[in-house]
């Protein structure tokens, strides 16, 4: 296990090459430093997000299907590094799963394409977010021996993210029931301190931003004024729609709950890649809007003491 | 049987004091509900503690508690499992669920048990009347009337019955299954931050009438829920409402088979709800994948290139938004023009199989529903040697009189 290679099909998603550029450069570099090797799905759509689930449910069922199906091709499972990219997929693999007759309705759709998604064994073809793969494939234990700074003094607040840890029974939580507390062994593994406070299972507030700008920013102002009462010097989250709202959106936030603000948002590749040596700079940390000034300084202290 | 510590937050108001915590032992089999541990303590050790609870077999709806900071039933919670999930949370976080810093009371904590303590609360977003007791006039049955939770036919009603064809009927008996219990009204995370917000149980008994054939008011009712700031546009997917559900109903999906609906029906509402969706999906169908930008300038102000007619709400939140893109032009986040210029960003390499995806799924729209299919292999393996198909009755609960 300890020296066993790690190759994944990898789906990045669509904000991580938009409005979180940070992320997509950090997963790279971060995976680089582990030995996990990435094989891009550069063809691969949108996973609609549950919007276009919404919308219409068979369309979002057939355009994952697209991407379960690009990501068998290359023979390897999928890793994505989006909680609600893995929450979306998810939903519609749970239904595709559920039955075969609806399943070749699906893959119908795709045959003019030279695509059909194949339902995987037990312990078969899997989809798991970068957090999932960490703890259950890469190792914990594994983990640790790569870490050369590790993030001592650093008070780190979980935030998962709403699609990575509801509805249980979705997401695999009876084969992984400790999936609601990866972050919290992450950051112990890479030498942090955890801090607990109300909102890290919560939601950001992110898919009503447009729709319901208040409620949205009480929420992602709620999470960071809890986070930062608690001691909190940042917050990592596997999310980048969290990240969006948490962080993108952190000032107007404040002025909704009406208090400071400024708080590091961390994206969990960003989180890792710094226990491994990483630059902070090298890890997009400057593309943030929330300084992360004060985690640099915290660790550089924390070393030298 | 088995030794727990049940820690439970308690309130009196004719104390004049806030409320507090007290500790219990109880003890009982670990197969035995929550509910039963509190009776327990209620029995032995204090009479006063108050709780709601009848038929103690998830039917009634009335012991709507959080366990370990979930919304669920007492009865329908093993203490032997809360216990394992007490112990899992403290070992991986280092606190219980009882964040709150109120002061401890009763013998309980110190005489300790094995495991740590399995938190029990009253029920969220509702105001406490005693201990575990909370009124649910204010939070949950008021939004269950706003959304006029009885059938509106036309016309002159038949002589006998209204007869309508089984299978129109199926669709909604997922939302039949809901007993009024508010577990999920507790676990809204949009009422938290918005008291305001319609909730999950009103939102999913609106469904249970939209769904059924025999309504004739669908498009008014829609219009209703689409056009309320505090609406189905103010759900934030958040899936707690489907984890805290004791019965399936899965009110979130029924929130979404709301949006649906509206939708299908073409209702703009001032949200800006179904600009939302359509901006979304339309980018889909010529992208492949998203472009942000052009997401919030078409949520906002659909057709602004072509038409140039956005509204009020649409100018305010566009220039709403101008210190966000500056800031993120500042720090790099979208200095590349394809991230700031809506409609600039990159088609996928094969964007016509994309194409031929939506055209596909249009013609069909089919919806499968895991709570009425079922599983396949769900069947014992003889069933299926013998031929015999899957009905078409609800995996879950019995449909109920459509009350």
């Amino acid at each position: 296990m300890a020296s066993e290679k790690i190759k994944v099909a990898y789906w990045p998603g669509c904000v991580s090459r938009g409005f979180t550029p940070e992320l997509h450069g950090s997963m790279a570099l971060v995976a680089q430093k582990l030995g996990i090797e990435l094989v891009e799905l550069d063809r691969a759509n949108c996973c609609g997000a549950g919007v276009i689930a919404e919308h219409n449910q068979e369309l979002a069922d057939t355009l994952n299907a697209r991407t379960f199906a690009l990501a068998q091709q290359t023979g390897l499972s999928m890793m994505n590094i989006c909680s609600t990219c893995q929450g979306a997929q998810s939903e519609c693999q749970q239904r595709l799963d559920a039955d075969s007759a609806y399943r070749a309705h699906v893959n119908e759709a795709l045959s003019g394409q030279g695509l059909s998604y194949e339902k995987g064994e037990e312990g078969g073809w899997t989809n798991k977010n970068f957090l999932w793969l960490l703890v259950e494939d890469y190792g914990l234990d594994r983990l640790k021996e790569q870490v050369v700074r590790p993030l001592s003094g650093l008070r780190v607040g979980p935030f998962y993210g709403c699609y990575i840890v509801r509805p249980k029974e979705r997401l695999g939580y009876n084969h992984y029931p400790d999936r609601d507390i990866y972050l919290e062994k992450v950051i112990e593994a890479l030498g942090g301190q955890i801090v607990e406070y109300d909102g890290a299972r919560k939601c950001c507030g992110f898919p009503v931003i447009t729709m319901s700008r208040e409620t949205s920013l009480r929420q992602a102002g709620t999470h960071v004024g809890d986070a930062i009462d608690a001691g909190a010097d940042c917050l990592v989250t596997p999310c980048p729609l969290c990240h969006l709202n948490l962080d993108m959106q952190q000032p107007e936030a404040a002025k909704v709950v009406n208090r400071d603000l400024g708080l590091a948002v961390l994206h969990l590749p960003q989180l890792v890649g710094l226990a491994l040596g990483a630059d902070p700079k090298e890890l997009g940390m400057a593309k943030h809007i929330a300084s992360t000034r004060w985690v640099e300084e915290r660790l550089t202290s924390g070393v030298a003491a | 049987m088995a030794e727990y510590t049940i820690k439970v937050r308690r309130f009196q108001p004719e104390s004049g004091e806030g409320p507090y915590w007290e500790q219990f032992n109880v003890d009982l089999d670990p197969s035995l509900s929550v509910l039963d541990g509190l009776l327990q303590a209620k029995d032995n050790e204090d009479g006063s503690l108050a709780v709601r609870c009848s038929c103690r077999a998830a039917i009634c709806g009335s012991c709507g508690m959080k366990v370990n900071g979930q919304s669920t039933l007492g009865c329908k919670t093993q203490i032997g499992e809360a216990q394992e999930q007490a112990d899992k949370m403290v070992g991986a976080t280092g606190v219980s669920a009882a964040v709150a810093d109120s002061p401890i009371r009763g013998e309980g904590a110190d005489l300790g048990s094995a495991g740590n303590p399995i938190v029990i609360e009253p029920m969220g977003n509702m105001p406490v009347i005693k201990d575990l007791i909370t009124d649910m006039e204010s939070t949950h049955w008021t939004k269950i009337r706003r959304v006029t939770p009885w059938l509106l036919p036309h016309g002159e009603p038949p002589e006998r019955e209204y007869i309508v064809d089984p299978e129109s009927m199926i669709d909604i008996t997922q939302s039949m299954a809901c007993i009024q219990c508010g577990a999920c009204v507790s676990s809204c995370l949009s009422m938290e931050a918005d008291p305001g917000f319609i909730g999950p149980a009103a939102l999913a008994k609106a469904y249970r009438f939209v769904g059924d054939p025999r309504d004739a008011e669908t498009q008014e009712r829609l219009h209703d829920l689409a056009e309320d700031p505090h609406g189905i546009y103010d759900c934030t997917h958040c899936f707690s409402c489907i984890d805290a559900c004791p019965k399936g109903v899965a009110p979130m999906d029924q929130i979404m088979r709301l949006r649906r609906r509206a939708g299908e029906e073409g209702i703009e509402d001032p949200n800006s709800g179904h600009d939302h969706e359509i901006a979304f999906v339309k980018i889909i169908e010529k992208k492949g994948t998203l472009d942000e930008s052009l997401l919030l300038q078409e949520s906002f102000a659909p057709g602004v290139k072509g038409k140039l007619k956005p509204n009020r709400r649409a100018i305010r939140e566009m220039i709403g938004s101008i210190p966000i893109a500056i800031r993120g032009i500042k720090t790099g986040k979208m200095r590349s023009l394809h991230k700031l210029i809506p409609g600039v960003h990159p088609k996928l390499p094969d964007q016509d199989d994309v194409k031929a995806i939506f055209k596909h799924a249009e013609e069909h729209n089919e919806e499968f529903n895991l709570y009425i299919k079922g599983e396949e292999g769900e069947l014992a393996e003889e069933d299926v040697e013998k031929g015999i198909e899957r009905s078409a009755e609800p995996a879950g609960q019995e449909a109920d009189s459509g009350q």
